[in-house]
């Protein structure tokens, strides 16, 4: 019943408007992942894989606290665990809980064909819809941020919702409820971004880390999740987060200009092809009875 | 050519008429093409929003996903099929180049002032080689799109240039394609024809393949249809 409350600004593969755009303004919300003072307990994966349903999925072990490389089709929401060596060679731990970003520009969007199989809220959750996915697995080669996985028994494919069935009906996401240190924070994305950037000026001023900063990357449109991290202009060592992400340049190019071409390269073919039978007809040859009716003798 | 001996045996052609297809040539071509309708189809159905009712007709969009691949390898064992049979006869000549300086006589139906072409003509040959070749990169660019998911995050940039080259080349092919259509079904009578029940007639051949009409003629001492002409 949740989703009832929802309305959607974003459809993929869909032909014509989106119904009912702009009848109703919501504010974006925001989950906000302080890098600081996450200590990588998983509680928060816990709470995912309770809220959704899913079954626990088998870990491994790397000799770090990893413990899987990266998120499943059922498993969400993934700490990654890094160990970052200073300058002064003594080591850092950087966790970094990763799960979809919600991007204001979603490239899973983008890519997908199948009308209606990836929507974006008007308060800026990305969420699948598993019904009229397709399984091509577009989305996952749209995505920045390695976030969409398949599953081969259903061939469809699942990411976070950012709980939105709980957001529709007033609660936070089960991860943030579920954070005992107060590094999650849930709320609109303008009031996230001030706690953000206040948190990241602390840093910097009493902690030390001066290049302590806020993670909302333009390349994407800003996302719908955001983290502060000790060293923004590195967030490649929180496991890969990329510096400057943006729909691939290939989907880009896929979906806009060699669509454009392409569309306009068929229909003037076609075209073309119609008006050289209007004006030059069939090859005449003796067989035909009808041939002296072309203009050529 | 002895072959073409071969050929006449293989089934009787109306008078005045020579066989162009043998059956196995007739077959090879219709897998490859029905193959390439429905891929055609489902591939527009993924390719535009706007063609998405494309997907339901041939069953919904999970169906047509799940069998595009499927039918892409028929057509690509068909495409290497039609390489067996033809790519010897396809090798572009000196005549090709000369036929291809002089192709806008061809496109304005002047026909008797091109150089005169063989049992195919150049474009024939260029479209040949535009399907095996275009055939073999839709191909592996079709599996890397079909198993996406399997791909290593390191890997993401195979994923991007199979959707590159795969929506080009097929873009490419639809051109090809629709040239292909409109010469065999409306601009040479005769030639849809040819590749249905397989023979055209020698006026055909003299017309349109002259080179060919050569070699029969050099035959015609065997072959009793031939004697029939004019």
């Amino acid at each position: 019943m949740g989703q009832a409350t929802l309305r959607v600004q974003k459809i993929s593969g869909h032909a014509g408007s989106v119904p009912g755009k702009d009848a109703q303004r919501d504010l974006e919300v925001c989950k906000l992942i302080d890098t600081t003072t996450c200590i990588g307990c998983k509680a928060c994966e816990v709470a995912c894989v309770e809220w959704n349903s899913m079954p626990f999925s088998p870990t491994m072990f790397d000799n770090t606290y990893q413990t899987m490389p990266e998120t499943r089709w059922d498993y969400w929401n993934l700490i990654l665990f890094n160990e970052h060596p200073r300058e002064d060679n003594t080591l850092q731990w950087l966790m970094r809980k990763h799960q979809c970003m919600h991007c204001a520009e979603p490239g899973c969007l983008e890519a997908c064909p199948a009308d209606g199989a990836i929507v974006q809220y008007t308060n800026g959750i990305v969420d699948f819809q598993q019904a009229n996915c397709i399984g091509c697995g577009y989305c996952i080669t749209g995505c920045p941020f390695n976030i969409p996985k398949f599953n081969p028994e259903t061939k469809r494919v699942y990411k976070c919702t950012l709980c939105s069935d709980r957001v529709s009906e007033g609660l936070e996401p089960a991860c943030i409820k579920s954070c005992p240190t107060g590094c999650l924070h849930f709320g609109t994305k303008e009031d996230m971004k001030v706690l953000a950037e206040g948190r990241a000026k602390q840093l910097r001023d009493f902690s030390g880390y001066a290049n302590a900063g806020v993670y909302d990357p333009p390349g994407v449109g800003g996302t719908g999740v955001i983290y502060v991290l000790h060293d923004a202009t590195r967030p490649e060592e929180y496991g890969g987060l990329p510096s400057n992400p943006t729909i691939p340049m290939a989907v880009q190019l896929w979906k806009h200009p060699l669509k454009w071409l392409g569309n306009l390269a068929i229909v003037g073919g076609l075209v073309g092809l119609f008006v050289h039978y209007l004006r030059f007809g069939p090859k005449p040859h003796d067989d035909e009875p009808t041939s002296h009716q072309g203009a050529q003798p | 050519m002895s072959s073409e001996a071969v050929r006449q045996e293989e089934q009787p052609v109306p008078p005045g008429s020579v066989l162009r297809y043998t059956f196995r040539e007739r077959a090879i071509h219709w897998t490859a093409g029905f193959s390439y309708l429905y891929l055609l189809c489902t591939g527009l159905a993924f390719w535009s929003p706007w063609l998405f009712w494309l997907a339901v007709v041939f069953g919904g969009g999970q169906i047509s996903r799940t069998l595009h691949p499927w039918v892409g390898l028929i057509f690509s064992v068909a495409v290497c099929f039609m390489y067996s049979v033809w790519a010897p006869q396809m090798h572009f000549t000196d005549l090709d180049g000369k036929w291809f300086k002089a192709i806008r006589f061809y496109i304005t139906n002047q026909d008797e002032k091109m150089p005169p072409a063989g049992r195919y003509n150049a474009g024939q040959k260029a479209l040949f080689w535009f399907f095996f070749y275009g055939g073999l990169l839709l191909l592996l660019s079709g599996l890397i799109l079909w198993f996406t998911e399997s791909l290593p995050w390191s890997w993401r940039y195979l994923r991007y240039a199979a959707i590159l080259v795969h929506a080009s080349v097929a873009l490419l092919s639809i051109g090809n394609f629709m040239i292909h259509v409109y010469m065999g079904v409306f601009a040479e009578r005769g030639a849809l024809n040819s590749v249905i029940r397989g023979w055209v007639t020698l006026n055909f051949v003299k017309r349109f393949h002259p080179g060919w009409y050569k070699e029969l003629i050099g035959e015609s001492s065997a072959a009793n249809d031939l004697s029939r002409r004019e």
